[in-house]
């Protein structure tokens, strides 16, 4: 019945530093509160440049105060630290009391006040890695998985305690994993994944390690913090904490600092440019540019700050796309992508998983059926130049460029805000092209894709959301149609695999009708209401016009509405 | 001034020695010491012996050169002043000895087109952006300079070598590279605004091209200033909507690049375009209009590429689809302001 694969051709991958404590995470974590306060002393000098005068200081301090109380009051997470209400209780009190004194005075309490709450941010942010929790975690991750795996795919008793299966006959990695290896020993890596489910960070986490990379550090939402199972993985992982209701400068600043420094020092790390889950189903359009301008800054920081005779660390950018035939929250998050842009109305990040929701839904994922592929892209310098496998930034004709020329005027390297901000666009636009370049298209995306432009046709005066009222029941597209669509759609994305603007998987090849059956068995598999399926008479219905949009969604971009 | 400070600093370079070249060249001369890039030997030796180039005198701070390697090497600055035509050939010289350090900052107002082998402008099924690139996508598309910005305003070369008054505009992403652009133009006579929005601004310098063909055919006609006011602030029309298009913002037509520019090519006898414009309504046909003259006249090929975006776009351009007709088509100008006058559309001002 399924579509056979071909043969999975990753192989165990040697890890390329030997021992833990050479890892850069590890450093970072050993020297954790040194660490911390560089960055609580580097992100207190950023404030106080931006916020230059005593009024402009107090102002921001008052500000962050009230802000900081009214989430304390409206919107308490269990994550968050018990002493929070004192410590701003206190803080207000010694703002207030600055009333009718001293210009000077006022500027060193001030002063001190931002620096004490530049401290704290900096240690709630900062993670705590620990070799033997990694272990640990690394162990029972990689045992259970392997007990399900077998437990499920192979039908005979005591399956359960074999290895004939594992993770990785389930998750494909392809790509560019040998340059990858090799980058990570020569510079450090920015790994930039596509972001579309909260099983994304684990599935990454999983990555990394078969990769035999170090670990890298990452910004975790705090939401995730508040499952317990989530958390203890994240905390042994080297996850530092990213609160997304605090946005006051002080944390925006130290936020920012944290990641800029722990590139600065060499940490690999990873982030969601895209900030969060992708709501609509699409591959990322815009990116978040506050974290991408991170590393333009920490390289150019490395080439002014390192001294003459040493070489510079340089900075390596890889995109990586993350391509599912099922997204557990798909939804939930279409839900919320509708309702923001068909009413004008903003729903707030909530999550209604808890740890045994998720517990069951990795028990359901790893015992069906479910592939899933993690394409690494081409590593990218901070500018976005490709890079070759000795980290020589390349232009379009295959000459090296120096990536420190970016940074000169009159020959010395210079600060330049603006050049930078400038950078960080163009950056963005790099990866999001390179997004599209590298997504591999699944069997699962072409149905839906083309299922729901043939609806879309038929009903010409219909805009989206007239088209989603639609009651499913009574709508039909017919198996020919349907196969002819499907067939006209897959022969656009052969053509654009050959000029190199997308990938499929290997299952997209072969017999059109063995590909719809596999896209149909597939596509949002454990929906309590089926996005696509084939009716008793084999033509194609849909339960859910909603998630159907959502999958359809991942082929947006690439002009491909006009070959249905 | 400041130029005896900048002049121990390194020279900056001037590619083509066109018009509008080598008046740049020496409008930099005033600040700073120039290299010149000529293709032509003779041009060179001609202007090391005699100073003179083109009718001009060259300052004695220019030394003019045929190496591109010695250029780029020497200098960080460089404005590359080259007829949209052999804009690209010429980049891909450059482009193997430029660094990302350089900066760019054209002064070309033309666009550049490629077409599948063996296709026309005319023949071609559409036109639309990815197949037109203004002369800054051309230099980001060929090498690897990133700071890049282009030179746009109301700059008749005649009368800046005569160091009458005027402006122009250096529009870039980079505030660095206005910043620049500032600092090594401008002198008392000659005021530099700066620009954010690089392709509004490059668009239109290019567009305004077409405009002043027509008003060239207006004058030729032996109309007065009613019939040019009116020209003008349709054209004006015209290409916000067709730069909105090509993506441009609308700002930058109301400026010194824009509107600015705009004027003064619609009313001087000394401008290419519009000279183009005035011969053909006097009845002479292209083909022999562009015999007699060695220069360039950007306009011609930009009301063909235009035309076509138009098209692509569904952005109404009457104006210029009615001189493409007389270009191309063999109407006459009395039969195309006649069908302009008559046109039906008289909303004043819709795109504010």
């Amino acid at each position: 019945m399924e579509v056979v694969e071909k043969k999975n051709k990753n192989k165990q991958y040697k890890p390329i530093l030997d021992s833990i404590p050479d890892w850069p995470v590890y450093q970072l974590s050993k020297n954790r509160k040194e660490f911390i306060e560089e960055v609580a002393k580097r992100s207190f000098a950023h404030v106080k440049e931006l916020r230059p005068t005593t009024k402009q200081l107090t102002d921001e301090l008052e500000t962050t105060v009230y802000r900081e109380q009214q989430r304390i009051k409206r919107n308490r997470w269990r994550v968050d630290p018990a002493d929070e209400g004192r410590f701003w209780a206190t803080v207000k009190e010694e703002l207030v009391a600055l009333a009718g004194k001293s210009a000077e005075e006022t500027q060193t309490k001030a002063d001190e006040l931002l620096m004490r709450i530049s401290l704290r941010y900096a240690s709630e942010i900062a993670g705590n890695f620990k070799p033997s929790s990694y272990r640990v975690t690394r162990e029972i991750v990689k045992f259970w998985f392997a007990r399900l795996l077998n437990g499920s795919r192979v039908k005979k008793f005591g399956a359960f305690f074999r290895s004939r299966y594992t993770l990785r006959d389930k998750i494909h990695i392809v790509g560019k994993v040998k340059q990858l290896r090799a980058l990570a020993t020569q510079g450090t890596v920015i790994m930039v994944p596509t972001h579309f489910s909260n099983l994304d960070s684990i599935l990454i986490g999983w990555v990394i390690h078969s990769l035999g990379l170090p670990a890298f550090i990452y910004g975790a939402g705090l939401n995730l913090f508040n499952i317990k199972i989530f958390a203890y993985f994240m905390n042994s992982l080297g996850a530092y904490k990213v609160d997304r209701r605090k946005k006051n400068l002080p944390y925006l600043e130290t936020l920012k600092t944290y990641s800029t420094l722990a590139i600065q020092k060499g940490a690999h790390s990873l982030f969601f440019p895209g900030g969060t889950r992708s709501r609509s189903g699409m591959l990322e359009k815009q990116l978040k540019l506050g974290l991408l301008s991170s590393t333009i800054e920490a390289q150019r920081t490395l080439y002014k700050e390192t001294p003459p005779n040493e070489e510079v660390r340089k900075i390596f950018i890889v995109p990586v796309t993350l391509n599912y035939h099922f997204v557990l929250e798909a939804p939930d998050l279409i839900d919320d992508y509708l309702s923001v842009k068909g009413q004008e109305r903003y729903l707030p990040e909530q999550d209604k998983y808890g740890s045994w929701q998720l517990i069951q839904f990795l028990f359901k994922f790893f015992t069906k059926g479910s592939n899933i592929s993690v394409s690494i892209g081409r590593a990218l310098d901070v500018m976005g130049n490709y890079v070759d496998d000795t980290g020589n930034s390349l232009d379009a004709q295959g000459r090296v460029i120096a990536t420190r020329d970016y940074f000169l005027t009159n020959g010395v390297v210079t600060i330049d805000k603006q050049r930078e901000d400038e950078y960080t666009r163009m950056l963005s636009q790099k990866i999001v092209m390179e997004y599209h370049r590298i997504n591999r298209v699944f069997a699962s995306h072409l149905v839906a894709f083309v299922a729901f432009e043939l609806w879309q046709r038929k009903h010409p005066k219909l805009d989206l959301f007239g088209l989603l009222r639609l009651p499913e029941e009574d709508e039909v597209i017919s198996y020919e149609e349907f196969r002819e669509a499907c067939k006209r759609v897959r022969k656009q994305i052969y053509r654009m695999k050959e000029n190199g603007k997308v990938y499929h998987a290997t299952h997209l090849k072969g017999k059109i009708d063995l590909v719809i059956r596999h896209g149909l068995d597939n596509v949002g598999i454990f929906h309590l209401k089926r996005p696509l399926l084939m009716n008793k008479e084999g033509n194609i219905i849909t339960k859910d016009f909603n998630t159907l949009y959502y999958y359809h969604n991942r082929l947006v971009g690439y002009d491909l509405e006009k070959f249905i | 001034m400041t130029s005896k400070s900048l002049s121990d600093d390194k020279p900056v370079a001037v590619i083509g020695a066109g018009n509008f070249g080598s008046t740049v060249a020496n409008l930099l001369a005033l600040n700073r010491k120039v290299l010149l890039y000529a293709r032509d030997q003779k041009v060179i030796d001609r202007i090391r012996t005699t100073r003179e180039h083109r009718g001009r005198r060259m300052h004695d701070n220019i030394e003019p050169t045929n190496d591109m390697a010695f250029v780029a090497d020497s200098c960080d600055v460089i404005f590359p002043i080259v007829p949209s035509e052999h804009f690209r050939s010429m980049m891909r010289h450059l482009s193997p000895h430029l660094h990302p350090y350089h900066i760019l900052i054209h002064g070309t107002k033309g666009l550049d087109i490629t077409l599948p082998p063996g296709q026309t402008v005319e023949s071609v099924r559409k036109l639309d952006r990815s197949q037109v690139k203004t002369m800054s996508e051309v230099i980001r598309e060929e090498s690897v300079a990133v700071r890049v910005g282009c030179l746009a305003g109301p700059n008749l070369s005649r009368e800046l070598d005569a160091g009458q008054p005027a402006a122009t505009v250096v529009a870039s992403h980079f505030n660095e590279v206005v910043n620049i652009g500032k600092r090594l133009l401008r002198n008392d006579r000659f005021q530099v605004y700066g620009n954010n929005d690089m392709v509004g601004v490059e668009l239109a310098g290019v567009l305004k091209n077409v405009i002043a063909i027509a008003a060239g055919a207006l004058s030729g006609m032996g109309y007065g200033e009613n019939a040019k006011g009116l020209l003008i602030s349709r054209g004006m029309v015209e290409m916000i909507y067709l730069g909105r298009a090509l993506g441009g913002n609308t700002t930058a037509f109301l400026g010194v690049a824009g509107v600015g520019d705009l004027v003064t090519t619609c009313s001087s006898s000394l401008s290419r375009n519009y000279t183009i414009g005035y011969r053909l309504a006097q009845g002479e046909t292209l083909k022999d209009i562009l015999a007699s003259t060695d220069e360039v006249a950007e306009g011609i090929n930009t009301v063909r590429i235009a035309k076509k975006c138009a098209d692509h776009y569904k952005v109404r351009a009457p104006i210029t689809s009615k001189l493409y007709q007389v270009l191309f088509e063999d109407l006459t100008v009395k039969q195309a302001l006649n069908y302009l006058m008559r046109y039906p559309l008289n909303v004043d001002i819709d795109f504010l």
